[in-house]
């Protein structure tokens, strides 16, 4: 997937992998996209909640082996 | 849509509870609540200019598991709780039990006391101080970082009445 900006946040735990995202969404335009990594595995759940209340769209959540990748839209 | 707003009272001075209020505080702001912090009583602590003030105490806290930050998984993942008599006549056990509890804490990736601050300071959470503990503890308002304001119980309802959320730490 294509993405304008990419955040990595692993091996931070909760909440700095959503307060960085917010940061680095407030650094891209609407309709571009953020790509977020993740070792957090309370942030799949945090990260979908975050988009639900913020109106920003999380267009894809994955797995592998451990590590999250996330692509989030701006509003 | 009307902005969402929180108001939290932070009443707990130890490195362990400084934990809820900027954790919730910080991501409240990043969710887009209007967030504003009352610090009260011990609370007053964690608005202090010098956070190493903030420690942790394993003594009468039965909840708090006692494991080493460091050395082989079968090591770390050993409980060394202890009676609270032997815990109180050690000298120092709880600036060892606030040492080894920061190692975990960077450890874990979980952000320090300061980090969490200044991110909320950054997202404009509103902290407003007990100017009333503030005389009782005899602090000084140069013991406390800029930024605050100094205010009583009227000045919290002012805003927490308002709220869409409202927790006492």
């Amino acid at each position: 997937m294509n993405f304008d900006k990419e955040l990595d946040a692993r091996g931070l735990n909760c909440p700095l992998p959503i307060l960085r995202a917010k940061k680095a969404l407030g650094e891209v335009t609407s309709g571009q996209v953020l790509k977020i990594l993740s070792t957090d595995p309370g942030s799949v759940k945090d990260f979908a909640a975050f988009a639900k209340q913020t109106g920003n769209e999380l267009l894809s959540t994955a797995e592998a082996g451990g590590e999250f990748t996330f692509f989030m839209k701006k509003k | 849509m009307d902005t969402k707003k929180m108001a939290i009272i932070a009443t707990k001075g130890t490195l362990d509870w400084a934990y809820p209020p900027f954790i919730l505080a910080s991501t409240a702001a990043a969710l887009g609540y209007e967030t504003q912090i009352f610090f009260t009583f011990y609370g007053l602590q964690l608005v202090r200019k010098d956070l190493s003030v903030l420690k942790v105490s394993p003594l009468g806290n039965p909840g708090m598991p006692m494991k080493m930050p460091f050395g082989p998984k079968w090591f770390k993942s050993i409980n060394w709780n202890m009676p609270n008599a032997i815990q109180a006549i050690i000298p120092g056990y709880e600036n060892v039990a606030t040492a080894l509890m920061k190692q975990t804490i960077a450890n874990t990736g979980v952000a320090s006391i300061p980090e969490l601050r200044e991110l909320c300071q950054e997202a404009e959470v509103k902290f407003i101080a007990c100017q009333m503990t503030v005389e009782l503890f005899g602090f000084e308002h140069s013991d406390f970082i800029d930024g605050l304001e100094y205010g009583g119980a009227a000045t919290f309802f002012e805003f927490a009445g308002e709220t869409d959320i409202c927790l006492f730490i």
